[in-house]
């Protein structure tokens, strides 16, 4: 048991010097792999949701709510703060998905995830329909701010939001798994297996999808702050459906349910993604197509379940951690 | 004469043509086991269903020491004190007999820390001596799913009882259970309501399990309370008997 959970650890460590070290390799993944563990905080959202059964084609919209939100503070103060920009981001994320979380939550299944896009829907027409607060489809520029007060050179500043962007994923996937292993967390898998009871033990199910909905919300928007402001962009497209869905293919690549697919899947989805597009310019479409279906026909507890198998260990293993034996038995259930 | 712990005034309800209660005034005692027994869609559940909630009824009102509880929520109503064993075992699916218990004791006593693990809580070992006490021990790091009914219905129960209870509901504790069994986990259940001085109701089909554990019956029959009082006395009714236990 421990000796799994040691391989567990070691294996999270391992990954994280690796990708902390790969820019000083080679200088041009840094801004890639910025985006990817950006997005993997979105993805680890819709982690969350998964635990409980459901899944949100919309998290797009708290993505951009704070790239946007991030992007007018750096308007209205000329440049701003960077912690103040994230700080925003956040923010506002976290207020947007209470409010609309308040009203989802009371669905489940296939009307969670449409009311979700339907919700996006709406701000992607915002953003692109207001032009001349928004900019409409050619976004807003996200002028590069100050760190703590220091102006920085473009490259400095990449390395900032690198290894701060690295900085946060880690403490943010300790968080969150001790999250899943609190009663909490492990209300989400109570919801999808027994809402009945779980009332009946004095608890509502919509407060436990709720908490799980907001952190989701959180953890998306400051994916889309962190990432927007290394690119300088905030476009309506980051609000698109196309980009929600791409979340909830990473999340299935990855592994659904789990905190480390959230993260290789997307680091694996951006690495695929820019390669084919610089290969097969019109088809990588079509590529990241053939790999989905090949996890789910093939490998169905995505890359993190194919990892177990390749190395016969239980990376996830049988351990006290509910959080993980709840992993376990859901690649059982396939 | 002290008040009831549970009162129902003039319940009514009914599913289109089916009348499942029609002017039920029954009062459950503090201390007293109170079976009700009735033939099959009398409803026996739909009566559980009014008083945690889950149903409201078209005319009357449920009380609860004191505290008019006809439009509450399940959820409400459990923390107020009453909690309910299904017919049909509810439980976790995804967890394992122990987290299901650990989750009703989260519940319980409020542990919201996102940083508490919910296997370590420290109501971990009194969930085990429950389990201990209900027999089923050995099955703590079992997952539900891979068990046989009889025991679901225990870890059910388990689930209740986790809860402390003022009163219990139990529907049909004893169904799905080989007979060899009903014995065992009845004798279980009275210890442990004697124990932490719990009131019960239960619904039960089995006359022999009725006559042994409870202090009072009342007989359900087509929406109504037709009979009420001593084991004895009520299951040698010959309208009971007729009607009810079929003899
Ligand atoms: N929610 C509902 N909607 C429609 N009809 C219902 C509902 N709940 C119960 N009924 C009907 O009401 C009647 C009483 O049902 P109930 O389940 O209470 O019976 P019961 O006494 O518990 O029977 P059994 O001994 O078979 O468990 C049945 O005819 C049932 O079909
Ligand atoms: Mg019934």
């Amino acid at each position: 048991m421990a000796g799994r959970l040691n391989a567990q650890a070691l294996l999270a460590v391992a990954a994280v010097v690796l990708i902390a070290a790969a820019p000083l390799m080679a200088q041009w993944v840094k801004v890639l792999l910025t985006i990817a563990l950006a997005k993997g905080l979105a993805v680890l959202g819709i982690m969350i949701l998964l635990r409980a059964g459901q899944v949100s084609f919309g998290h797009a919209m708290f993505y951009a709510a704070s790239a946007y939100a991030g992007a007018f503070v750096g308007r209205w103060t000329g440049g701003g703060e960077l912690f103040v920009l994230i700080g925003a981001g956040l923010a506002v994320s976290l207020a947007l998905g209470l409010a609309i979380g308040v009203f989802v939550v009371r669905y489940r299944y296939i009307f969670f995830a449409m009311l979700n896009l339907a919700f996006s829907m709406v701000l992607f027409s915002i953003l692109e329909k207001f032009f001349h607060v928004t900019g409409g489809s050619d976004g807003m520029r996200i002028a590069r701010p100050t760190v703590l007060g220091m102006e920085l050179e473009r490259a400095p500043f990449e390395y900032v939001m690198f290894y701060l962007t690295l900085g946060l994923v880690v403490g943010l996937a300790w968080g969150v798994r001790r999250y899943l292993a609190s009663p909490l967390g492990q209300a989400l898998a109570a919801v999808k297996s027994n809402e009945t009871r779980l009332e009946y033990l004095g608890m509502s199910a919509r407060h436990a999808l709720l908490v799980g909905y907001v952190l989701s919300a959180g953890l998306a928007g400051l994916g889309g702050v962190l990432a927007s402001i290394t690119q300088g962009l905030a476009t309506p497209e980051i609000a698109y459906w196309v980009r929600s869905g791409e979340f909830v293919f990473i999340a299935i690549l990855g592994g659904a349910g789990t905190v480390a697919g959230a993260f290789a899947g997307a680091v694996v989805y951006e690495g695929v993604r820019s390669y084919a597009a610089a290969y097969f310019a019109d088809i990588w479409q079509m590529v990241l197509g053939a790999v989905l279906l090949a996890i789910i026909l093939f490998a169905p507890g995505g890359l993190v379940g194919l990892a177990e198998r390749l190395t016969g260990r239980r990376l996830r293993g049988g351990s006290a951690d509910p959080a993980v034996a709840a992993d376990q038995a859901r690649v059982g259930e396939r | 004469m002290s008040q009831p712990l549970l009162e129902t005034r003039d319940l009514q309800i009914q599913f289109g043509g089916v009348v499942a209660a029609s002017g039920v005034n029954l009062d459950v005692i503090e201390g007293e086991t109170l079976a009700i027994i009735g033939p099959n869609g009398a409803g026996k559940t739909t009566f559980l269903n009014l008083c945690t909630g889950y149903i409201k009824p078209s005319a009357g009102r449920v009380t609860f020491r004191g505290a008019d509880i006809t439009a509450r929520s399940p959820r409400a109503i459990t923390r107020l004190g009453i909690a309910r064993a299904f017919q049909i075992p509810q439980l976790f699916a995804e967890h394992t007999v122990l987290e299901n218990l650990l989750l009703a004791a989260a519940v319980r006593d409020r542990v919201w820390n996102p940083f508490r693990r919910l296997a370590t809580l420290p109501a971990r070992g009194e969930m085990l001596a429950l389990l201990d006490l209900v027999g089923a021990g050995d099955l703590a790091d079992q997952p539900v799913e891979v068990l046989p009914e009889g025991r679901r219905k225990l870890v059910d129960i388990a689930i209740a009882l986790a809860l402390k209870p003022r009163l219990l509901l139990l529907d049909e504790p004893t169904s799905g259970v080989a007979s060899a069994e009903k014995f065992q986990i009845m004798d279980i259940l009275a210890n442990a309501l004697a124990r932490e001085r719990v009131t019960a109701v239960f619904v039960e089909h089995d006359m022999e399990v009725v006559r042994r554990y409870a202090s009072r019956v009342a007989v359900w029959n087509t929406g109504k309370i037709t009979h009420s009082g001593p084991p004895d006395e009520v299951l040698s009714d010959p309208d009971v008997r007729r009607d009810v236990i079929g003899l």
